[in-house]
């Protein structure tokens, strides 16, 4: 199953990110992960949260830019090698390219949970199945 | 003064000779235009009506928009054979305007510009450095066409090309310089810059005459200070010749319309009706011989004043002040014409004059319907926007994308421009 990750759009100045946060804890969501890639004038905010409907809703409400964007959830053990073989599976043998990851660790099982946005979702996950990778759920991720 | 029986013509002679000149104008445009014809038509008014001056109130307002949509040969009231040269404004491709001009109109235009160069002292003696755009801007001929009409010795250099620019006016001894005015500053400043040996004062250049986009006092104070020149505001606009409507005298007190030639009115540019003189409005252009590109009533939006005084310079001519703003959202950047609502979507236009070159940000919204989660999209979208502008517009400008609701707002109307160049 995929996951829905939530991105907003944020200018480089201060406070931006602050505010968004804000509108989230009133919301009364509990962000699992979140990454910033950035630019000179703006940055792109992705997180994972536990309620990224509710997340969308309570962004939109208070006219922050925002969208939904399905990405995989892979949890692997917390071990040298253990990334390297999988993107070697599927970017190396199967030039499936990458358009951004990014990884945090998973509190109950000891394992990382990597985060992936694949060029081609689709192949992607086919890939991942074929070389015996189970992507997470939802109740996976967020334990519900 | 090139002209002296006309500039300095008696009033009452100078109204006979309008008026004379405005029925064969109008006739000329009723009956050779099919636009002009329908318009005058669905007003209800016919060219035998004009028997005053104060008639030519019954004729209606020619815009802006009607041009646009009469591109590019609506509004010609010659056969195209007659038709020796166009020109087309700045501004965008899309939206440009197309003027014609006969080989009397071109000859109207360079006697026009001819009187401008003397009326900031210039004559057939100066070598005349015209480092306006040669093109279909009309800036570079204009002044051109102008200078040799004069007797002058030109130098058709055009824009650009700084470092020769300076160059020529040394080894060339030019006395007369004609550009805009931040193209001035921005020779002068490549000179302090590049330069250290370059002294304005030790060429002969002795006068300049600068248009095409809206100037302060004290820019004209720096030009003047920097280069050792006297500097003189002149003024015009393609879609009524090109340069040369009016300019400055040797008070350098308003600028002197050339009433003989072009018909001015001030209007309340809300309800259009006629203001009085000295009353701030928006200024109406008539032509009174124009061939091929007849203008009645041309609402330009250029908001200014017309007052008559006695003047040190022996004109009768009417004056206009320098133009203070514009009913409409226009904006002149670079001597090009750019109205913001070219722009999509949500954005704001930032202007600023860094140093002599007028510097435009565009800061565009970032809604839902732009918005992707990928850098790179996002990048591609603020280099594909600054490239289009460039291309339409013939603008860089710098991009920067904003949170929605970025961009102040007055009573829930966006503010679309912030031009921080004016007034100084």
């Amino acid at each position: 199953m995929d996951i829905t990750q939530i991105s907003v759009f944020l200018e480089n100045r201060p406070n931006r990110l602050q505010q968004v946060l804000k509108v989230l804890a009133e919301a009364d969501v509990n962000i699992r992960t979140l990454t910033i890639a950035e630019v000179k004038d703006f940055g792109i905010l992705r997180m994972i949260v536990n309620r990224p409907e509710a997340a969308h809703a309570a962004l939109k409400a208070n006219h922050i830019t925002c969208s939904r964007t399905e990405v995989l959830a892979v949890a692997l053990d917390d071990a040298s090698g253990t990334l390297q073989r999988l993107i070697e599976a599927v970017s190396g043998q199967r030039q499936i390219n990458i358009d951004y990851m990014y990884g945090f660790p998973d509190w109950h099982g000891g394992r990382s949970i990597m985060i992936f946005r694949f060029e081609d979702p689709a192949a992607a996950k086919q890939a991942l199945a074929e070389e015996g990778y189970t992507p997470m759920s939802r109740a996976d991720l967020h334990g519900e | 003064m090139f002209s002296p029986d006309r500039e300095s013509m008696p009033l009452p002679r100078l109204k006979e000779l309008q008026l004379e000149r405005l029925r064969w104008s109008v006739r000329h445009a009723f009956e050779n235009n099919a636009h002009y014809r329908k318009t005058f038509e669905a007003a209800g008014f016919h060219p035998d009506q004009l028997r005053s001056l104060a008639d030519l109130q019954r004729i209606p307002f020619l815009t802006k928009q009607e041009m646009r949509d009469n591109s590019p040969y609506g509004l010609f009231a010659v056969p195209m054979r007659d038709v020796v040269r166009v020109h087309s404004s700045s501004g965008t491709t899309g939206h440009a305007t197309v003027v014609g001009y006969t080989r009397s109109d071109i000859d109207l235009w360079a006697t026009l510009m001819a009187r401008t160069i003397a009326s900031a002292g210039g004559s057939a003696d100066d070598i005349l450095q015209v480092a306006y755009g040669y093109g279909l801007f009309t800036g570079g001929l204009g002044a051109h066409y102008g200078g040799e009409k004069i007797g002058a010795t030109v130098i058709p250099i055009s824009g650009g090309n700084t470092d020769r620019q300076l160059m020529l006016l040394r080894d060339f001894g030019t006395t007369m310089l004609a550009c805009t005015p931040s193209y001035a500053i921005n020779l002068a400043d490549f000179a302090s810059r590049n330069l250290p040996d370059f002294d304005f004062r030790k060429t002969r250049l002795r006068r300049g005459i600068f248009g095409a986009e809206p100037w302060t006092e004290a820019m004209r104070r720096e030009i003047e200070t920097r280069m050792g020149i006297d500097a003189f505001d002149i003024y015009g606009l393609s879609e009524v010749i090109g340069p040369g409507v009016s300019c400055e005298c040797s008070a350098k007190r308003g600028l002197h319309v050339f009433e003989d030639l072009f018909l001015v009115e001030i209007i309340d540019p809300d309800t259009g009706e006629v203001l009085p003189e000295g009353a701030l409005g928006e200024i109406v252009y008539t032509s009174l011989t124009k061939e091929c590109c007849p203008v009645i009533r041309y609402r330009s939006r250029d908001i200014t004043r017309l007052y008559r005084e006695g003047c040190s310079c022996g004109r009768t001519l009417v004056k206009m002040d320098k133009v203070c703003g514009r009913s409409d959202d226009m904006l002149i950047i670079r001597g090009v014409n750019v109205f913001p609502s070219q722009i999509e979507p949500h954005y704001q236009v930032v202007v600023d004059r860094r140093g002599a070159m007028d510097d435009i940000e565009v800061m565009v919204e970032v809604g839902e319907a732009i918005f992707s989660d990928e850098l790179k999209v996002m990048t591609a979208l603020s280099e594909q926007i600054a490239a289009r502008m460039r291309s339409t517009l013939g603008i860089t400008a710098k991009v920067t994308l904003v949170e929605p609701s970025t961009i102040e707002r007055s009573a829930g109307k966006a503010r679309r421009v912030v031009d921080k160049r004016k007034p100084s």
